[in-house]
């Protein structure tokens, strides 16, 4: 067992534009990225989990030739409104360090 | 395709962002592989609603105009177009207006001349309320409720240009292009596709530039960036000898700041990189081919509004109280109360609660994620605390955040009996007064007659 923040070569989260949030789970060789898509616990599904959404609203994909994972949900607050918490959405990736990946 | 063969269109993106900075070093070594023009894209909505609202640049003048100096002096000698789009961070009127004024100051100060465009794009709010009637402006998803009500309310709203506009400066005479909001990719694309170079590759190489040297292996700092686009790939070269773009780097790359990492929607149609492949041609330069680009139906322009919520007042403070911390949701309820209850009494109903925003955050609990935050328990032994109040003047607002400081400083709890003082407050007086704030007001795109009747072009002889 690891986490995907011990096995990624970098989370990250970002706006894309002032209504969505993205999300990139990047691997710096094949055969851990392998491991991970294999193991089927980062998905559309495990993301909505970890975001209180439900699963229509997440976007998710491989991106094999970029050894990536990619999400996207709606913002909670749009970019910059009076309860946004992070203007760039640039902290709102740690729920996804947690996710537990099998196999060694 | 045959008598393509050879075919090559160079470009150079000077920077991801006009004034955030690039090595001289490098655009002089890319001005070496005698590039077709240069571009750089100005703006984002990344530094959020204010610039757009509030008319400023989200960089200092200062490093905007040491930007674009080294650009204009390259592409003067050169003798090549220089292409800026999203003028000053937002491209609304004072933005492109701030910039052109910066480029005819260096012009006057390098003694150089030329023919200039500035396109504008600041919507007119006819314009705007004529095409909603007409069903022509339509939501992207999610987007706010966008209705005639919001355009009146609005402190600007700008259309985001394809690169139609730009073909048609250049197309009468002019060198430098100071472009308000724009595609970014569009700043890169208009000119290769005139000379042939299939949309596929012309629009995913203008993806990978606009953003300078971002997709690089491992980035140090803005940077240039170039690309040379043939008749079925594309290679991209960080011109910096230190810097490597790699098969992953480039592939990964089209990730960064897109909902969709393969399907990227413009103006005049969708650039699809689902097939598309990255190899290395050697330890810092990618070939690219397979891309492709899927003509719209209609054609459409992206909007972008900002319209002022109010004026802000914020405290800072901090709990070390471990009784009100352990209740620190609770206590944030009863202050809420209080604060309302002493706002009704001080301006004898003139002002109700559905006058101002009071909004309090709390950092060692969920500060920064908000609702999104999946642990609820506080086992931190300080909190810190924002009080936020919005209201329609600065005045009520720093007497509502003033009412709070007392309100939040004295608010009882049942462990103690007594007067207590439960919030540290650091600065004095404790409210900061933040201005104007703004939020994004529309994520709707129109459909217009033609590409152009939304940016109108001004033609200056820059001397």
């Amino acid at each position: 067992m690891a986490t995907l923040g011990e096995l990624a070569r970098l989370i990250r989260s970002k706006n894309a534009g002032p209504f969505e949030l993205t999300f990139d789970i990047m691997f710096a060789d094949r055969e851990v990225y392998e491991r991970v898509k294999q193991s089927g616990v980062l998905s559309r599904e495990a993301v909505a989990r970890r975001y209180g959404l439900p699963a229509d609203k997440v976007k998710f994909f491989e991106c094999d030739n970029a050894l990536a994972f990619k999400a996207s949900i709606p913002r909670p607050v749009f970019q910059g409104d009076v309860n946004d918490s992070d203007g760039h959405g640039g902290q709102q990736y740690v729920p996804l360090m947690e996710i537990e990946v099998p196999g060694q | 395709m045959s008598e393509n063969k050879g075919l090559e269109v160079r470009v150079v993106s000077a920077s991801g962002v006009c004034g955030s900075g690039f090595k001289e070093e490098s655009l002089e070594e890319a001005i070496g592989r005698k590039p077709h023009f240069i571009g750089c894209d100005g703006g984002s909505t990344d530094p959020g609603p204010y610039p757009l609202g509030a008319g400023i640049t989200s960089f200092p003048r200062v490093s905007i105009k040491r930007d674009l100096r080294l650009m204009i002096l390259a592409a003067r000698k050169a003798g090549i177009p220089l292409l800026i789009g999203s003028a000053g961070t937002a491209g609304g009127m004072p933005h492109v207006a701030a910039v052109k004024e910066v480029v005819e100051e260096i012009a006057a100060e390098e003694n150089l001349k030329f023919p200039m465009a500035v396109i504008t794009a600041e919507q007119d709010k006819d314009y705007l309320k004529k095409r909603l009637r007409e069903g022509r402006i339509k939501p992207l998803d999610p987007a706010p409720d966008f209705d005639e009500a919001v355009i009146d309310r609005s402190s600007r709203i700008v259309g985001m240009m394809g690169e139609e506009p730009f073909m048609k400066a250049l197309d009468n005479g002019a060198e430098v292009v100071i472009a308000g909001r724009a595609s970014d990719c569009a700043i890169f694309a208009g000119i290769p596709i005139r000379q042939g170079i299939p949309a596929g590759v012309a629009w995913h190489a203008a993806k990978i530039l606009e953003c300078g040297a971002a997709s690089v292996e491992q980035r140090k700092s803005p940077d240039c960036i170039m690309a040379t686009c043939g008749s079925d790939n594309f290679v991209v070269e960080p011109l910096d000898p230190d810097l490597r773009c790699t098969p992953q780097s480039i592939a990964a790359h089209s990730l960064y700041e897109n909902a969709d990492p393969y399907r990227l929607v413009e103006s005049n149609g969708t650039i699809d990189l689902t097939k598309s492949d990255y190899e290395a041609l050697d330890n810092r330069r990618v070939i690219v081919r397979g891309s492709d680009f899927i003509p719209a139906k209609t054609y459409t322009v992206k909007l972008e509004g900002s319209e002022k919520v109010g004026y802000q007042s914020v405290i800072i403070g901090s709990i070390r109280d471990p009784f009100i911390i352990r209740q620190i949701d609770d206590w944030v309820e009863r202050l809420n109360e209080r604060v309302h209850a002493r706002v009704a009494e001080v301006y004898g109903g003139a002002i109700s609660a559905d006058d101002y925003i009071f909004n309090v955050r709390i950092y060692g609990k969920n500060g920064t994620m908000g609702p999104l935050e999946p642990v609820k328990e506080v086992t931190s032994h300080e909190l810190c605390l924002l009080f936020e109040v919005t209201a329609a003047d600065q005045e009520t607002a720093s007497a509502i955040a003033a009412v709070t400081r007392h309100q939040a400083l004295h608010l009882p709890i049942p462990e103690w009996s007594g007067l207590i003082t439960g919030v540290a407050c650091p600065y004095n007086p404790s409210y900061l007064e933040r201005g104007a704030v703004y939020r994004f007001c529309v994520n709707h795109v129109v459909e217009p007659d033609d590409p152009y009747e939304m940016f109108p072009i001004d033609y200056v002889n820059v001397h």
